[in-house]
């Protein structure tokens, strides 16, 4: 088999599995934009704030240590412990469930029937408010994030794909473990918003809130689970990106790794934010490979966003979206 | 009652300005936002050293130093913001840390006639200070930085780079692109072949980068990066079995922060430096004892010792240097910016005068002069070992090729005096 061929194969296996790690943040955009009509925008920052607290609370570090420190002369850092990673993340999810009662109770509840600008518009005041809270709670400093993942080449894919063409593929431990997560994650949201009576009442709150509210659904309550399970799935992303290059304040950033992917995949659908990644993540891992030479490289960023234009263009609900019917 | 205002109005901007007896130096900082956790140690140093000079020597010349800290979250139009916010206290230097910032800033300071050193980053041409006469980029820059890179590797490979193949693995950014030229030039002269593998901000995703390199299988990479690059970098290269004492990122990419994320698997990176790591200098001990136990850091006083903190301690502490030649040079110690720029050209630091300041062998000896803004050249080599938790130099310093890099330092530094209308001069 020629070289070239064998390299675009593996460049598209990575690019399947960098597109799961895309769909990972676009996939809590889409579950409060189904849910509540919301653009999310502190999305990126949500899952910067849930890796943030997973460390602390791993590394036993006390919240607001030097603003404490500050106002009351102590000297205080750390509790003293350092939690497995499966507890710490347990804690995590339940500081990720106040923080959505807290944005629900606080921001969204005193929003309603407001401009989608309007709630869009608070969403990123809420990004910078939560970032400034996050660097008081636990600090700027760049932090190693070690849940136990494995990370490095997979040994038995490079083994067996050698002995099959001469020369082994290059899969990260880390894309498989995510693409393993990312597949429960989705069946996990598909059994919860089918099977159970909260995930009808999340479909309904979707599907018309005032409908649901006159058949007595809550919209508070299932605002705030929205907003919890999108806080999840902000930990998981966190987690992931968190692993591969430390806990820090870029991992805000990721956001806009999930903004071409929604474009493409459509807002409201949870397969389509799947498939829009896997879409967006082997298009710009090929492009880059095939034409990155020929354009000096760093192709990846500006054409995934051309390759979202080019559905919008097509499809403006995007692959999976809803279809947007306007009567006048 | 006009009287009465007008006393009112008087004593207001009184105690809004900068006392009479002070020398204000601003601190163009970023202590918030993605880069944060490299320019919160860089900041605290700058600013511990000259605290440490107001509390233990009373400020340089009786005169104490005021630091005003502006927040530019690296963001180029806060930075430009910050500068017009503090041009009008008489600053005596600006040391924006920021490539981006410096750009804006180089024609700004030009016209106000105010100081400003670049510290191993900004426009690497500014160097020829007969065209750039207020900006200083002393003791190396990005091109040194790139000659040194080479200089090693040769060391490395017995003096014969023909048939090699480096890549440099850049930031996608005026900064990231600064030492391709100089690599270009010195392939010319070793033999070597140059890959170019841009990284578009912030770097988060870099697998087609290091596949290729899996591919291509350079014998060296450099890597001219900052902030998540780094790290995600040093990730990848860990992943596909790179050999680390192979690795080279400049000294913007040889921080703690850049090592820690990826563990043990970091152990043996390289990184160029223009001064010495760790804390192993009587500084320290003055530090301690009046600047951090006496409750005056300018953050937690958890930074000491860390490569961006010294890096910070010794701009401040050439900053001071030089305040302290103009006041020399000047018969006074309440000095104009004209003044310290002066200073900044006639400064000359040596081994003997480091020594006297608590920090023997910390950095290159050099001397400033108006043909000469930049230094002499040299940078060292340190590696990381990832058991002790700290690096090391592993090379002596050493000097950049100045045969193929002063002529383009003349032929950038000309270019852009045309295009500014300058005329270059000494006088």
């Amino acid at each position: 088999m020629p070289d070239q061929l064998l390299f675009a194969m593996e460049v598209t296996l990575n690019g399947l599995m960098a597109g799961v790690l895309y769909a990972l943040v676009a996939l809590g955009f889409v579950l409060i934009y189904k849910a509540s009509g919301i653009f999310n925008y502190a999305q990126g920052v949500m899952a910067l704030f849930a890796a943030m607290t997973l460390v602390g609370i791993m590394d036993g570090q006390v919240p607001f240590s030097h603003l404490i420190n500050a106002i009351f002369g102590t000297d205080v850092h750390h509790f003293g412990w350092h939690l497995p990673g499966l507890l710490a993340i347990l804690l995590t999810m339940v500081v990720m469930a106040v923080l959505a009662w807290g944005v629900q109770q606080f921001v969204m509840r005193h929003l309603i029937g407001q401009e989608p600008i309007i709630l869009f518009m608070a969403t990123i005041g809420l990004a910078y408010f939560l970032e400034g809270v996050a660097d008081l709670m636990w600090g700027s400093e760049i932090r190693k994030l070690d849940v136990g993942l494995p990370q490095g080449i997979n040994e038995t894919i490079d083994g067996v794909t050698y002995d099959m063409f001469g020369y082994g593929f290059f899969i990260d431990n880390l894309d498989i473990v995510a693409t393993v997560i990312a597949a429960l994650l989705v069946i996990a949201l598909v059994i919860f918003s089918q099977y159970t009576k909260q995930g009808r009442a999340m479909r309904a709150v979707a599907d018309d809130h005032q409908a649901a509210l006159s058949v007595g659904i809550s919209l508070n309550f299932i605002w705030v689970m929205v907003w919890s399970v999108a806080g999840f799935v902000a930990l998981v992303a966190g987690i992931m990106w968190g692993t591969k290059s430390g806990v820090q304040f870029s991992l805000s950033l990721i956001a806009l790794k999930a903004l071409p992917v929604l474009m493409l995949g459509g807002f409201t659908s949870i397969p389509g934010a799947i498939v829009g990644g896997l879409i967006i993540g082997v298009g710009e891992k090929l492009f880059d490979f095939l034409f990155g030479p020929m354009l000096g490289g760093a192709t990846e960023n500006w054409f995934a966003y051309v390759l979202a234009l080019l559905f919008l263009v097509f499809r403006p609900q995007g692959l999976f979206g809803d279809r947007i019917i306007e009567r006048v | 009652m006009k009287k009465k205002l007008t006393a009112l109005a008087l004593g207001a901007m009184l105690a809004a300005g900068p006392a009479m007896a002070e020398l204000v130096v601003p601190s163009l900082s970023y202590r918030t936002g993605p880069y944060a956790a490299n320019g919160i140690p860089f900041a605290d140093g700058y600013a511990d050293y000259f605290t440490l000079l107001n509390e233990r020597d009373g400020g340089i010349g009786g005169e104490m130093i005021k630091i005003v800290e502006c927040e530019t979250g690296y963001n180029t139009e806060k930075g430009v913001e910050c500068y017009e916010g503090t041009k009008g206290d008489s600053p005596m230097v600006y040391e924006p840390l920021s490539t981006g910032i410096t750009y804006q800033l180089i024609p700004k300071v030009t016209a106000d006639g105010i100081p400003m050193h670049t510290l191993g980053y900004g426009r690497t041409s500014a160097k020829n200070g007969a065209v750039f006469r207020n900006i200083f980029n002393y003791p190396a820059n990005y091109w040194d930085g790139a000659s040194v890179a080479i200089k090693h590797i040769l060391d490395q490979e017995g003096g014969d780079l023909k048939g090699k193949k480096i890549a440099l693995v850049y930031h996608n950014s005026a900064y990231g692109k600064e030492p391709i030229r100089t690599l270009e030039e010195l392939a010319k002269k070793h033999g070597y072949e140059l890959s170019l593998l841009p990284v578009d901000h912030p770097g988060q995703e870099q697998k087609s980068q290091w596949l290729q390199i899996r591919r291509e299988r350079p014998d060296y990479v450099i890597m001219w990066g900052w902030g998540v690059m780094n790290q995600v970098a040093i990730q990848e290269a860990v992943n596909i079995r790179f050999p680390m004492d192979h690795f080279i990122g400049i000294w913007w990419s040889g921080s703690e922060n850049d090592v820690l994320p990826a563990g043990d698997k970091a152990d043996g990176y390289k990184a160029l430096t223009f001064h010495n790591l760790g804390s192993d200098y009587p500084i320290y001990d003055d530090l301690k004892k009046y600047v951090v136990e006496g409750g005056k850091a300018a953050g937690a006083g958890d930074q000491l010792g860390t490569a961006l903190y010294n890096r910070g301690m010794y701009a401040a502490m050439l900053a001071a240097e030089a305040i302290k030649t103009a006041q020399g040079l000047a018969g006074t110690s309440a000095i104009t910016p004209a003044q310290m720029r002066d200073g900044m050209e006639a400064l000359e630091i040596t081994e003997e005068k480091m020594a006297g300041l608590g920090l023997p062998n910390f950095g290159p000896a050099f001397k400033v002069s108006c043909e000469n803004h930049g230094g002499d050249g040299y940078a060292a080599v340190a590696q990381w070992d990832a058991k002790a938790g700290s690096w090391s130099l592993i090379t002596d310093y050493m000097q950049s090729d100045q045969e193929v890099l002063a002529p383009l330092v003349e032929a950038d530094s000309m270019a852009y005096a045309k295009e500014n209308g300058i005329t270059p001069g000494c006088n």
